[in-house]
């Protein structure tokens, strides 16, 4: 069965809700200002309703408030919305969620998901386009869930609703909304913590998440019509935990990677995966790795500005293009 | 309501005083590294509050947590540990004064920052109405008026109608303004802290802090309307004690004396004055003595037992090990399934 990653997201929270009586939803935004994504929710938010809060404008409480009644024993989703307003509540996600296991030395548990749609996502300009991953990635105890296809979008988000027993920040992409992909009914999920082979190559591995999995899927197309040349492409899937194994066996494999990350350049999820790839899979590589990702500026509003910074299939093919060196 | 035992409220006041002595001298000593806060001079507001409760409810404090854990029931001895950085504590040193917590007690995770706990408690409290049962506590100072977080767990708490006490230990006021009249917080600009949760009509009222016994009857009326009837929210005005007021708390003439409540007075004039006007520890024997509910000799007795048990937990504190290094890595994450 094909579904859209907007109907895997609302599949994911109805069955949740129908699942576990302790699945509760803070706020009911989840797909942003997408009218049709919207309307695919709307049947579970009206079953349901009973276990919907309506939220106020209050980000920081109510993050809170999903912390505090994990605490209490049940599963709360908060709605942050577009990602950049995460850092409205950042004190609580960053300062209490991610301690509150570790600080108590194991005595409590948090399993709250803290649900975000967040990137480039056209015209969002400066303070709607945040990329938050590498920022949430450098806080120990969260769990970063970042799918780049419409069947993780599914079984991630169903795994944090009603299997992790950690917080979780899930971030979705406004642009993936209408992706497809195929799910088959009842079929395991790959773990969480693994990264996914979207597609296997000989030459090249592309690293990718989130927006950039689509469009390194695209740019492994390209390559192999125009040049005859076999990228894989690896999704990530989640930044915590990183699957660093999956990304070494695939460059040990291509002997070339390129890493194509929606965050700014510095200090980014393509950093540290460079930083992995120099400090354990040197030996494999016959190329330096390359980086595709946003310089470091804020996200302008105009769209010829806003095309300028974005990573698309087309850098990624130069970046491709460039490991491969002169043949 | 059921009255409280004398001699078990005094020994309750006591084994907090007693703790927070302790806590003075072992960092005084250096046997702890960090910064820390005592709760000298409040322990009526905890122990009073925390005798309302039931067994299911949830507790959130502050850094300023030591008297609310002892209240709830917390062991002497595990959280003397803790502050001490020592393996027997109660997360094994990871959490230390500023974060402890006791998951079985209903005090899951304590936030060290201002205004931090009171949107957990919220979450708390949402999870006892959907599950019919329960209500959560929210400890914190005047300063956390001063956080938006304070203010959106407001919102939440009276959107909802969340059954949870805000529970707000103002200690900044001078002794005659405790009962009445406004009053000059942090660097609050309200005229009064009861105004700020009344404008999003949660009901709010004021009570003295050195007044056990005033403490007792605002809590055993208001923890039934929690329950009942939605969120609350009480300032209780309490004066600062002097040790308090330097950067790192001191003893100022010493330990408690129990013959301050009979005639003697404190070396230091500033002591002395608090003692006499706005210790609840003080006062409340006093009247207990006064009324015949209790002797000095019974007085005395209850303190050489919770001296005793103080010092047995700073010796197990003492003797307790530090984590090995490995401790550090484990619980970052909850491992296994749910």
């Amino acid at each position: 069965m094909r579904i859209s990653f907007a109907e895997g997201l609302a599949r994911a929270i109805s069955e949740s809700l129908a699942a576990d009586p302790r699945v509760l939803l803070i706020g009911s935004g989840f797909v942003g200002l997408n009218t049709e994504a919207r309307a695919l929710l709307e049947p579970a938010l009206r079953e349901f309703s009973d276990r919907i809060l309506v939220a106020p404008v209050s980000e920081l409480a109510l993050a809170g408030a999903g912390i505090g009644a994990a605490l209490a024993g049940q599963r709360p989703a908060v709605d942050l919305s577009t990602g950049s307003f995460i850092f409205q509540a950042f004190a609580q996600v960053v300062n209490e969620a991610a301690n509150v296991h570790y600080m108590s030395g194991g005595q409590s548990v948090a399993p709250v998901t803290f649900c975000s749609l967040a990137g480039m996502r056209g015209a969002g300009a400066a303070q709607h386009s945040h990329r938050t991953q590498a920022m949430l990635g450098q806080v120990p105890g969260l769990q970063i869930l970042l799918p780049g296809g419409a069947d993780d979008a599914y079984h991630l988000l169903k795994w944090a609703l009603l299997e992790s027993r950690n917080p979780a920040v899930f971030i979705s992409h406004a642009l993936l909304l209408g992706e497809t992909a195929e799910l088959t009914e009842g079929a395991p999920m790959l773990p969480v913590g693994q990264a996914r082979i979207r597609r296997e190559g000989r030459d090249v591995s592309v690293i990718a998440s989130s927006i950039t999995v689509p469009r390194a899927l695209a740019a492994a197309q390209a390559m192999e019509r125009e040049h005859g040349v076999s990228v894989e492409v690896v999704d990530l899937r989640s930044i915590a935990p990183l699957d660093r194994n999956t990304v070494l066996k695939s460059v040990a494999k291509t002997g070339r990677a390129v890493i194509a990350d929606e965050c700014n350049r510095s200090f980014g999820v393509a950093a540290e995966i460079a930083a992995t790839l120099a400090e354990e899979g040197l030996a494999s590589l016959k190329a330096p790795v390359r980086r595709v990702t946003v310089p470091d500026v804020p996200v302008p509003y105009s769209p010829p500005l806003e095309a300028e910074l974005t990573v698309t299939a087309e850098k990624i093919v130069a970046a491709v293009l460039h490991v491969l060196g002169p043949r | 309501m059921q009255k409280p035992d004398p001699a078990e409220r005094v020994a309750a006041m006591l084994r907090i005083r007693r703790f927070e002595e302790q806590c003075i001298l072992l960092s005084k000593a250096g046997r702890f590294p960090g910064h820390y806060h005592v709760y000298i001079g409040q322990e009526a507001t905890a122990v009073t509050a925390c005798a309302a409760l039931s067994a299911e409810d949830f507790v959130f404090s502050t850094w300023r947590n030591h008297g609310h854990l002892l209240a709830r029931g917390a062991a002497p001895d595990r959280m003397m540990a803790e502050i001490l950085g020592k393996a027997g504590g109660y997360a094994r040193g990871k959490s230390g004064t500023l974060h402890m917590a006791v998951r079985e007690l209903g005090v899951p995770s304590t936030s060290a920052l201002v205004g931090g706990s009171l949107p957990l408690a919220a979450g708390a409290a949402l999870a006892c109405k959907r599950r019919g049962s329960g209500m959560a506590v929210a400890f914190f100072g005047d300063a956390a008026l001063e956080e938006g977080a304070c203010y959106e767990a407001m919102i939440l708490a009276s959107l909802w109608q969340l059954p949870i006490l805000f529970v707000c230990e103002n200690n900044s006021i001078p002794p005659a303004q405790r009962k009445r009249g406004q009053y000059t917080s942090s660097t609050l600009p309200a005229a009064g802290m009861v105004d700020v949760p009344q404008a999003l009509r949660i009901r709010a009222e004021v009570v003295d802090g050195a007044d056990a016994d005033a403490l007792a009857d605002c809590f055993g009326r208001l923890v039934p309307e929690v329950r009942s009837g939605g969120p609350r929210f009480v300032e209780v005005r309490c004066t600062r004690w002097p040790g308090n007021f330097p950067l790192w708390p001191e003893l100022p003439s010493g330990e408690w004396q129990l013959a301050w409540a009979f005639g003697q007075t404190a070396d230091r004039a500033d002591l002395a004055a608090w003692l006499e006007q706005s210790d609840p520890l003080l006062m409340y024997l006093r009247k207990r003595v006064a009324d015949g509910e209790l002797t000095r000799a019974q007085a005395q007795a209850l303190d050489a037992r919770v001296k005793e048990e103080i010092a047995a937990a700073v010796r197990f504190a003492l003797v307790s090990p530090y984590p090995d290094a490995e401790e550090a890595y484990r619980h970052v994450l909850a491992e296994g399934a749910r």
